[in-house]
Parts: C-alpha cells; structure tokens; sequence
C-alpha cells in the first residue's frame, strides 16, 4: 500500500513569509485541527519516500510528520 | 595556508532518488535507464544490488538484462534530480560559498575559511554526509583534501556513504596504488599511452621521469605528472545559484544508425534549431561551433571550427556543423550519434563589425525565420512547424531535444572546455 498521503492544507501566509499549516482536510471530509507546530526542518521521508519542509504536528494530542514538498502536502501513513 | 576541499559525490544518484521515492525497489536490483525505444538504451545509474550482479554505468540496457534478468528499469526523471540537487548544494552553502558543481551529483567545496568554525575538513565532511542523509535521504562519499585532484580521489576511494581524508602524510600510501586512469583526465587512451611508458599507477606517474611524459603526451603529460604528485593549484570556482553558461549543446543517439551527410543533415537540423533557440532564450551569440561523433563501434571524437560571425541562427550553426560533418566523416561506419555544441558566448546585443561581403538582410531574414520557428511552437507546440528537410525522413527528425534533454552528458565535451 502506498504509504504517501498527499493531502488538502489550510495554511496561514504570514507576513513575513513564514507558512504555518492550520488544518488538514483528511479524504473522507473529517478535518483535523493542528494545535502546534512544535518544529520545523528540511527533511527526507524515507517511509513515504520524499523530502521536502517537515512540520512536525501535534493534532489532538499526537504528534504527527507533515510534509510540504515543492506545492503539495503529504503525511506518512501509520503512526 | 593549506587548502581544504572537499569532494562530494552524491551515491548512485539518480537510483537513489528513485529508490527514496518508489521504496518497492529498495530492495531488488534496480536501474535507471534511457529510453529503448529510441535507442538512449544505457544505463545511467544503477542500485547496489544491480552492481553486484555485474551491472554497470553506461552500458545497454540489454546487456544489463542479461546480466540481471530481473532487473527493473525505470525512465530518468531529470527534473526531479536537479531539484535534488538543488537541496544537496544548499547544504554546502551552509559551510562555504565556494562550491563547484562538476556534472549534477559531484561537487567541489573550498572550506579553507570555515576550518576555524565548523572544525576540521573530515568533521565539515561528516556533517555534510549526516544532513544529506537526514534532509534528502540519499547518501554521498565525500573525499578530504589539499587540493581537488586527490580530494576527487578521495570521494571515489571508499562508498557509499563514507568520508576518507587524503593528506600529504597518507598519500603514498592511499593513492600511489591506484591505477593511473583513476586519475581526472586520463581517459582510455591516455592510460593506454601510459601503459606504453611503464606507467600503470598514479605512483608510477608521479615518480616518472618528466621530460618522458612531456614527449609522449605533451602538456597534459606535464599537467598529469603535477596532478599525481598533489601539486594541483587550480581553485575551487565560485559559481553563483546558476552555474555561468560557458557552452549550450545538445546531442541525440538516432533511433537508426546514420548512414550519409543526408541523414546526419536531417538530426543536425532538429539539433541545431533547439541549440539556436537555447541561445536565443538565454540572450548570446556563439563563435564556436563543435560537432561530437560516436560511431557503431562506440568511437568517438570531436571537431570545432570559429565562426566569423557571432550567431544566434540555426541556419548558420547548421552550416558551419555540416561542413564538419563533411570534412571529418567518411561513413565507413555507420554513426549512432552526433551532437552540436556552441560555445566562445557572447552577449547578443554586443556590436558586431558587419562586413561588405556578407549580406546582412539574408542573415535577418533567416533570423526572423527562427522567431517565427520559436513563437509557433510555443504556441502550438514543437511538431507543429518543421523544416522540410525533417519530412524526408520522421524517423530522424522525431525528436524535441530542447525539451527532451534537460541534462546534457557534459562528459563529452568536457574536454573541450578546459
């Protein structure tokens, strides 16, 4: 099974050019809220196989990977 | 003060971008492979398991098949390599802004000046490796030392994924050993030159007599014996982001051998139209022209000719390709591929001193011609407008090496441009 989840994002552009992800649009309509990026890097994905920004998540409790590649987002599947 | 450079060569680059991306072909025998159909059929990378069983860099797929019957061959996805890339020098830039790309997946770094911040040359190297590994997920064997010679030296000596440092004190002991054609520069014929003279290793070539290899090779005999005894001084260019255009070329293996100065006209003009298009995009004029031959037997070679006039115009470069072809091929082989290169770039509105013997109004005209040749096929795509001569044969003419080829196998005209 594929385990690279490309994902819809609402994001916040701030001023200074930062991104902050705010909430992602899981496939079947639920919405997940994050409620912190606790950090920020460039990193490689080798369980979904790319590299891009990795934000690392907390949504509801857990901490979660989501990746921005170039324009498209994508998060590992599994825990 | 002496230098330290590194040499960063990035592992089986593009099956390690492939084998990041498509992890079901982490662990089978992997390679990525040009197109079979037209006949790019080499391999251009391979996968750890792929060399194990034998395959090699650059030879038909059909070969590696043989070799390795399940071996899975993907297409080459060039875009996502140099976006790769990309990544990996940004990483460089962090410890030095002395960075010199050689090709898309090796690179020289001068980090001399940043010895005293980020620590030692193995330690910079080190670094480099992790980061590479945790933020791109590939590997590179990097290779530390006094000059850029032994430092490329280094970065082949041990991989993948390892650093080895070559100083004045080891280098007897690690690179003496290596055979000569190890050696950035002797090619196939150099080392067999070599051989002629007793010169097997790079310790043989650099303990042999000078004035012997100035005779036999020339100055590159000279060049070769300073290389082996660590006296390279060239430095490491500083590119910006984009590397300076020195050449624009492209070059095609046809889908069927070329037989007559007929067939080779037919490729010479897609090729040349996509050359003087290149040029035009990105504002020069060439004074030099440079046809590359390889024929069936795989020889190959290159002729250049000066121009007396700066160019932009593909009737022009087709000329001045042609009549290379005509004077330096006789077909007794057949001829698999051909390339053109223009390079001796000049900025196109740079004032030219015109001449009573050349008519301006035709070169203009032929000039509007390729304007006309460029705003249709942006608009409607490159097959919608050809010259006729294309028609005479589909076959060779089929092919759009301006959007095909976004990465040109700078190996070949390497030579030409030192």
């Amino acid at each position: 099974m594929e385990d690279k989840i490309y994902v819809d994002v609402i994001a916040l552009h701030r001023k200074d050019g930062s991104l902050k992800p705010l909430v992602i649009l899981w496939e079947n309509g639920v919405k997940y809220a994050i409620d912190k990026v606790t950090q920020v890097v460039p990193a490689a994905s080798m369980k979904a196989g790319g590299a891009g920004i990795r934000y690392t998540c907390r949504i509801s409790g857990q901490l979660r990977y989501l990746f921005l590649e170039e324009k498209r987002w994508f998060i590992e599947r599994g825990g | 003060m002496e230098r330290v450079i590194l040499h960063c060569d990035l592992n089986n680059f593009y099956a390690s971008v492939e084998a990041l991306h498509q992890p079901q072909y982490r662990h089978v025998p992997m390679a990525v492979g040009g197109d079979v159909e037209k006949r790019h059929g080499i391999i251009l990378a391979k996968n750890p398991l792929a060399k194990k069983a034998g395959v090699q860099t650059g030879e038909a797929l059909w070969q590696a098949r043989q070799k390795c019957p399940d071996i899975v061959i993907l297409p080459p996805r060039f875009s996502l390599y140099l976006r790769f890339s990309k990544m990996v020098k940004a990483i460089y830039g962090r410890y030095s802004d002395r960075i010199e790309s050689f090709g898309i997946d090796e690179c020289w770094v001068d980090v001399t000046e940043s010895v005293r911040l980020f620590g030692s040359g193995a330690v910079i190297a080190d670094e480099i490796r992790e980061a590479i590994k945790r933020e791109v997920g590939i590997t590179a064997s990097i290779g530390v030392s006094f000059n850029k010679i032994f430092a490329k030296l280094g970065s082949d000596y041990k991989k993948p994924d390892a650093t080895t440092v070559i100083t004045r004190e080891n280098m007897e002991q690690i690179i003496y050993p290596l055979p000569a054609s190890d050696l950035l520069y002797v090619g196939r014929s150099t080392a067999r030159k070599l051989e002629k003279i007793g010169v097997y290793t790079i310790g043989d070539l650099a303990k042999c007599n000078l004035a012997l290899l100035k005779r036999r090779l020339g100055k590159w005999g000279e060049y070769l014996h300073y290389f082996a005894n660590g006296e390279d001084h060239s430095p490491v260019i500083v590119s910006d982001e984009e590397p300076m255009i020195k050449s624009i070329g492209n070059s095609t293996t046809a889908p069927k051998d070329m037989v007559s100065l007929r067939d080779v006209s037919i490729v010479t003009t897609v090729l040349c139209e996509s050359v003087a298009s290149r040029l035009r995009d990105h504002q020069f004029k060439a004074t030099v022209v440079t046809v590359y031959i390889r024929n069936k037997e795989l020889e190959s070679f290159t002729r250049q000719v000066s121009l007396e006039y700066p160019t932009d115009i593909s009737r022009e470069l087709i000329t001045a390709a042609m009549n290379l072809f005509s004077a330096n091929v006789d077909f007794r082989i057949p001829l698999r591929s051909i390339g053109i290169k223009a390079s001796g770039l000049l900025y196109h509105d740079r004032p030219i001193q015109l001449s009573l013997f050349v008519n301006q109004k035709e070169r203009e005209k032929e000039l509007a011609i390729d304007h006309a040749f460029d705003q249709a096929r942006r608009r409607f795509g490159f097959y919608c407008i050809q010259r006729g001569c294309a028609k005479e044969d589909t076959l060779l003419s089929g092919f759009n090496p301006k959007a095909d080829h976004v990465i040109f196998p700078e190996s070949y005209f390497k030579a030409g441009d030192h």
